[in-house]
């Protein structure tokens, strides 16, 4: 199968649901202009006219008002946000109306609303361009959120997520744009709601979500050489959440590591450790281990932010500390090298 | 001419009896939900409605009894939803503040100030999107224009010159806070001027002379191909929230209220009628009708189910 990029397989997405269905358009700051979106808008002011292509004024709150109308009048709007950072601009019309859209109406009616929303890291992004606000909105009833990690989730789940009949939040993280695998040519749907398993192991599970997935891929690449089997959980959205996708991981593994791409309080790793203590009690060898975010806000300072971040080295140590094993030699591992690569600007 | 008047004083005692039986019944506390009640501001709903053919759509403020009956005439679905009963499609999860009616055109309302407002845009964007010709008109208070997300939906409305017409219901009160004490600008409508789009204002009470002004307002949105604001003034005669008067309060007096009052919308298009040569007992027989018709609406909705408890769960996402 041919191999592609995160960003052109949300770029084929787009284009092949705009051409499917007259009633998507895709609207916000930027969606035109000659970055287009990193690229993932690429074609469609010219395929799909302007009409289709907007550009809009820098007022989030307004324009998620104006997708949620033109959802319930029939349309299947896609608002795009170049941080997810600025989506909290929106928070009265995503909390407040949209997320309470069809419920309001007695389920007569509802939103097929899409807010595509880019999680920022590295090369100084700092505190305001680096949130992962995907446990703010899924607290919210009536907000779908999905994560997708690889290129063949990214299409697949953002078809889904346009074809669905309900507002949903589609967070994409900046450095998974670059991430190159196979993707299926043409229309194909995952389904929301289904998780997967990146890799298959024994000894222990790692709850991932976003970016985390990859770290966690590093991190078992290397726990494998001394013999430790590591199972990979991608839940890849978490509303609907695929609750039985971990719990029969962690009752086969008996431990569970939530790595998740946000700050650890009060976030989705306290939701899945949940889960996990209340439907694996009796199988479980040991307490569920949360990482995450540092609880402060991001700085900009690389080395500040080196620590702000977990990474594969974190998880292993973790790892190792839930097993009882002593720790392994890190020094000929590269870590961080994806901050190395990303020179920004955004 | 004359039985699109006499429909207009129809709708206007139907809004007006409804709310009596509001204030009549709500001290039984049967319908749990706050009540911002529509008395004074009829005319204005009413003759917008008037203007609007049944296919375009509205949207409301959590003030919006007025505008559900004028819009949909439904008073069983009105009082049902009130008492919260199973017999309301909104099935008692909506009440007083969150009315709705797609399939009358009556697109929903927020308790949120100025929160319909880019919503309705939108619906307005779909609509020239479609090109189905339908018009939207939304209603919000005078607060609302202090609200940033007000200024941002103007903006985009009258960049893409979509076919919506904003309706200002100006009565002066930001829940007791008088504009003096909010506005640092001297008139709402010289404001909204400077955008691309008409502007009109009336302090009438007569629902006809709104219509007319509304009528006006929506032939311009449809051949000039630009939004419209129509400010209306009217005066509240309840307080902010609840069924009584509170004049007493210290924030307005009662004399500016028995001003509104001697034009009253209700008793006004009576009258206007009646010199038109109405016999009063046609005017009589609409208002027997009507009162019957709230009568039963309220019998109707006390003696219906309340829905299953499992209804809680339904209609939050698509097909559960």
């Amino acid at each position: 199968m041919r191999k592609i990029t995160f960003c052109e397989a949300l770029n084929e997405a787009l284009v092949e649901e705009m051409e499917r269905d007259p009633s998507v358009f895709i609207y916000g700051i930027g969606v035109p202009d000659h970055k287009k979106i990193f690229g993932s808008t690429n074609h469609l002011l010219e395929k799909f006219g302007p009409d289709r292509c907007l550009d809009t004024p820098i007022s989030e709150d307004a324009m998620t008002g104006v997708g949620l109308g033109a959802a319930i009048n029939g349309l299947r709007p896609i608002h795009v946000h170049i941080r997810v950072d600025f989506l909290l601009l929106a928070m009265n019309q995503l909390a407040n109306m949209a997320s309470s859209c069809r419920y309001g109406f007695g389920g007569r009616r509802g939103a097929p609303l899409v807010i595509r929303a880019i999680v920022g890291r590295g090369w100084g992004q700092g505190f305001q361009h680096s949130k992962s606000m995907h446990a703010v909105m899924a607290h919210i009833p009536g907000l779908k959120v999905v994560l997708p990690t690889t290129p063949r989730d990214a299409k697949g789940l953002l078809i889904a997520a346009i074809r669905d009949d309900d507002p949903v939040l589609f967070f994409e993280h900046r450095w998974l744009y670059w991430q190159e695998a196979e993707v299926p040519e043409g229309s194909f749907v995952e389904p929301l709601g289904k998780g997967r398993i990146l890799r298959k192991g024994s000894d222990l599970t790692i709850v991932a979500t976003s970016w985390m997935n990859v770290e966690a891929v590093h991190a078992a690449s290397i726990l494998e050489r001394r013999g430790v089997s590591i199972e990979i959980v991608d839940p890849r959205c978490l509303v609907p959440l695929d609750q039985a996708i971990i719990v029969e991981s962690v009752k086969k593994t008996g431990r569970c590591l939530v790595a998740d791409n946000d700050w650890v309080y009060c976030g989705f790793s306290a939701e899945v450790a949940a889960l996990v203590s209340d439907a694996c009690f009796g199988m479980l060898k040991g307490p569920v281990k949360r990482i995450g975010f540092a609880q402060t806000p991001c700085p900009t300072v690389r080395h500040l932010e080196n620590a702000f971040y977990p990474n594969a080295e974190t998880i292993v140590r973790t790892i190792e500390r839930m097993l009882d094993l002593p720790e392994m030699d890190l020094s000929g591992e590269r870590f961080f090298s994806h901050e190395n690569r990303f020179k920004g600007p955004f | 001419m004359i039985d699109e008047a006499i429909d207009i004083y129809r709708k206007l005692v139907l809004i007006r009896r409804s709310e009596e039986a509001i204030r009549r019944w709500y001290g039984q506390d049967e319908m749990k939900t706050p009540m911002h009640m529509s008395m004074g501001e009829e005319a204005i709903p009413v003759g917008v409605c008037a203007a609007l053919a049944s296919t375009d759509q509205v949207m409301g403020t959590y003030r919006t009894h007025a505008l559900y009956l004028a819009k949909t005439d439904d008073v069983d679905g009105f009082f049902a939803e009130l008492y919260g009963r199973a017999s309301s499609p909104l099935r008692g999860k909506c009440g007083s503040m969150h009315l709705s009616a797609p399939e009358h055109g009556m697109m929903g309302c927020s308790a949120i100030v100025a929160s319909a407002v880019p919503v309705s845009t939108g619906l307005a964007f779909a609509n020239r999107y479609q090109a189905n010709g339908k018009l939207v008109a939304v209603f919000f208070g005078d607060g609302a224009v202090e609200g940033g997300v007000f200024w941002e939906s103007l903006n985009f409305a009258c960049l893409r010159q979509l076919p919506i017409l904003l309706v200002c219901e100006d009565n002066g009160l930001a829940v007791h806070t008088l504009p003096e004490t909010r506005h640092g600008y001297d008139s709402i409508t010289q404001l909204v001027a400077g955008y691309r789009c008409d502007t009109w204002e009336t302090d009438s009470t007569d629902a006809v002379v709104v219509r007319d002004l509304a009528r006006r307002a929506i032939g311009r949105i449809r051949e000039g191909k630009r939004p419209g604001f129509l400010r209306c003034r009217y005066y509240r005669y309840l307080e902010h929230v609840g069924i009584n008067t509170d004049f007493d309060a210290g924030y307005r007096t009662e004399e500016g209220y028995r001003e509104w009052l001697a034009r009253d919308p209700v008793d006004l298009r009576r009258r206007l009628l009646l010199e038109q040569g109405v016999p009063e007992e046609r005017l009589c027989r609409i208002e027997a009708v009507e009162t019957e018709r709230v009568r039963q609406a309220v019998e109707k909705a006390k003696a219906a189910e309340f829905c299953n408890q499992s209804a809680l769960y339904e209609g939050v996402f698509a097909g559960a």
